[in-house]
């Protein structure tokens, strides 16, 4: 029988039912970080339990992370105790971390991809909603909760329910200035900041054909933006040689060609049925901003700001909270709005692709005299390989500031933070009141190279009307 | 623990897509326990109610003591941060009624015995209208009978996935144990996934 991706894999992995109607899910690969691992292994330990399966499970460091000054112990000592208590439970269990001297430490959705850990047909769970990033693999990936890392620990699966597959076919192609940022945040502005709950997405459609596995990933990535715990991708020639070669990969050529085969037939089939389907054009999408308080508001950038009068009483009250927070009159445009600080980074946007197409635009030219712009690489691993190109150079020359390796400004749990009002134009994936760090900072989500062109401008510009070099580094 | 009611008064927190930051902006999360985290709950959101003269529902006085949470649609929507879920527990919330939940919030409450129970949108406003009342009212969250009552005054229908239902009222709601219980089928699943068989050598 016809199936998609999704029964595939979740019948793969059925361990049983439980007696609430539940499945138990077997969890092929747990990644973890600092953050919601401590009570998790507490609980684990006070409960008299061990790590199942410590070799299916890794861990990195990605969010309190300090991008500069870096040396041990950290000057903030909570998170310096945060790092020594993931150093000391995965010593104890026998659990790889990647560490700051391993060369390999990053967000730990960057990291699992780049090392080939993320693999077609996996279950991939991690104390993060943003696990989703994986999905673009054709795995199946899911954000849990610290309990439920205590419950993969324990017994390498979860309780979960089934979900309803929802299929987003974007067709057509892009045009020239639209990214995948822009693909995304138009999903979610179209059905909704809960428009996914009780679905897996699966995207597709020639637009998503077309695209890299670093563009799949941000798509992916923000899948929980718009309700969706889980995003995909059907696994193609893209995602087979993307993985050829990666460090956990299969290796050798005969297990990793026979892997590929398997990896083609996870995805779902011709006649597959899904429990609803939408349409979306590709030359129908714009640059695409967020100018509210949540992923869902957001204007193609040429569009006005909404006016609360002009929507359903239902519509206002939401609509006004996020004018009074942003500051922002209704009608206004965003272009031409001051930004005070640029972000470049976050597991959406920090892979080389989107320093690349960063670069590319601030090539040459040099950050407004009153914004603060930084870019902090995804890992360590897309630091070196940026350096290797210049892009550092790049970036530096035009008066960003370059960093090491995390979470950073996404969340502002390390220093990397907004002060006061400040507007940030982030690469980022939420723009939630007080995300980044300052109770009444302000983030306007965008891609990469719009951010980029903030910076330099000193205001939201309209990156179609930038005249943009051709992308540095080796052709995508 | 089996849980069956949850009796107590109300707070009402107004506003769809409530997010995760608001609820326990990420500065509270370099912790290494839950002790403690409740004295943080929606810490920036309070600091604006007061800048705007207002006061926020969980610092009015009347708030302490309450076990009943009522919230507006996708509550708890954003990060997965469990530090959410545990600082309203630890507060000494009970049950939340909302008019929807996000997913992964919804499962993180109910692993630590926090109820998420649904109203439709017309109920909603006549809960919040109940439960802004002076002198507050005493509710209770039935999850026999699906139903938020006050006395034999009123009652309201309730919603909530059965697998939740079940998973609180017969005191599972804490799946470790049962994820456990057939340690076999999880090594006969582990065994046929090919993927397993591949890595192992390189692990």
């Amino acid at each position: 029988m016809a199936g998609t991706l999704f029964d595939k894999v979740w019948d793969a992995h059925h361990v049983r039912t439980l007696p609430n109607g539940q499945t138990q899910l077997y969890v092929g690969l747990h990644l973890m970080h600092e953050v919601t691992s401590p009570q998790a292994f507490d609980m684990l330990h006070a409960r008299g339990w061990t790590v199942r399966a410590p070799h299916r499970t890794f861990a990195t460091l990605d969010h309190i992370v300090p991008t500069q000054a870096q040396q041990r112990p950290f000057a903030d000592q909570m998170a310096e105790a945060m790092t020594a208590a993931l150093e000391r439970n995965c010593r104890r269990h026998g659990i790889p971390l990647f560490g700051l001297d391993s060369g390999l430490q990053g967000i730990v959705h960057v990291v699992g991809p780049e090392l080939g850990l993320t693999q077609p047909g996996m279950t991939i769970a991690c104390g993060d909603s943003h696990t989703s990033t994986h999905g673009a693999f054709g795995a199946l990936a899911f954000g849990i909760g610290t309990s439920q890392v205590r419950d993969v620990l324990a017994s390498q699966s979860v309780a979960l329910s089934r979900l309803l597959v929802r299929r987003i076919d974007v067709q057509g192609r892009l045009l020239q200035g639209v990214t995948a940022k822009d693909v995304i945040l138009s999903i979610i502005r179209q059905l909704g900041v809960q428009g996914g709950a009780g679905f897996a997405y699966e995207y597709g459609g020639t637009v998503l054909d077309a695209m890299s596995m670093d563009e799949r990933m941000t798509i992916c990535n923000m899948s929980i933006e718009g309700g969706a715990r889980i995003g995909y991708v059907n696994p193609d020639d893209t995602t087979v040689e993307f993985l050829r070669g990666r460090r956990f990969a299969p290796s050798g050529e005969r297990e990793f060609d026979e892997a590929a085969e398997r990896w083609r037939r996870l995805a779902s089939d011709a006649g597959a049925r899904y429990d609803d389907r939408v349409g979306i054009q590709g030359e129908a999408i714009a640059p695409t901003v967020t100018w509210g308080i949540h992923p869902g508001q957001s204007i193609a950038i040429d569009e006005r700001l909404p006016d609360p009068a002009a929507v359903s009483a239902g519509e206002r009250a939401g609509i006004e909270d996020a004018l009074t927070f942003m500051k922002f009159t209704p009608g206004m445009p965003l272009t031409g709005t001051r930004v005070h600080v640029a972000f470049i980074g976050s597991c959406t946007n920090g892979r080389l692709s989107d320093l690349r197409e960063a670069a590319s635009v601030v090539r040459g030219q040099h950050v407004a005299s009153h914004v603060r712009a930084l870019v902090v690489p995804g890992s360590q691993q897309v630091r070196a390989a940026a350096e290797a190109e210049g892009l550092h150079e790049i970036f530096l020359e035009a008066g960003f500031e370059w960093r090491g390796a995390g979470c950073s400004m996404c969340l502002a749990m390390n220093n990397d933070r907004l002060v006061g009002d400040e507007l940030c134009a982030s690469s980022s994936n939420r723009n939630f009141k007080g995300r980044q760090g300052s109770p009444t900072g302000r983030t306007l989500l965008m891609s990469p190279a719009m951010v980029a062109a903030a910076a330099v401008a000193g205001e939201v510009v309209d990156i179609r009307t930038v005249a943009q070099g051709t992308p540095t580094g080796a052709a995508r | 623990m089996k849980i069956e009611t949850v009796t107590g008064r109300m707070v009402v927190v107004r506003g769809a897509d409530i997010d995760t930051d608001r609820i326990m902006p990420a500065r509270f999360l370099k912790v290494i326990s839950f002790e403690g985290l409740e004295a943080h709950l929606f810490a920036d959101d309070r600091v604006e109610a007061r800048g705007q003269g207002g006061v926020h529902p969980f610092d009015r006085p009347d708030a302490a003591g309450a076990s009943i949470l009522i919230a507006g649609p996708n509550f708890g929507c954003g990060s997965s941060r469990e530090h959410a879920p545990q600082a309203l527990r630890r507060w000494g919330i009970g049950a939340i009624v909302a008019a929807s939940f996000a997913e992964i919030f919804a499962g993180n409450a109910t692993a630590i015995g926090l109820v998420c129970a649904t109203v439709s949108a017309e109920d909603l406003d006549a809960l919040m209208a109940h439960a802004e009342r002076d002198p507050p009212l005493q509710v209770t969250v039935d999850l026999a009978q699906l139903v938020v009552r006050s006395g034999p005054e009123w009652q309201m229908s309730i919603g909530m996935p059965s697998a939740t239902r079940h998973a609180l009222t017969s005191g599972e709601w804490d799946a470790t144990e049962l994820l456990l219980a057939d340690y076999d089928e999880v090594s006969r699943v582990e065994a046929r996934l090919p993927y397993l068989r591949a890595t192992s050598r390189n692990a």
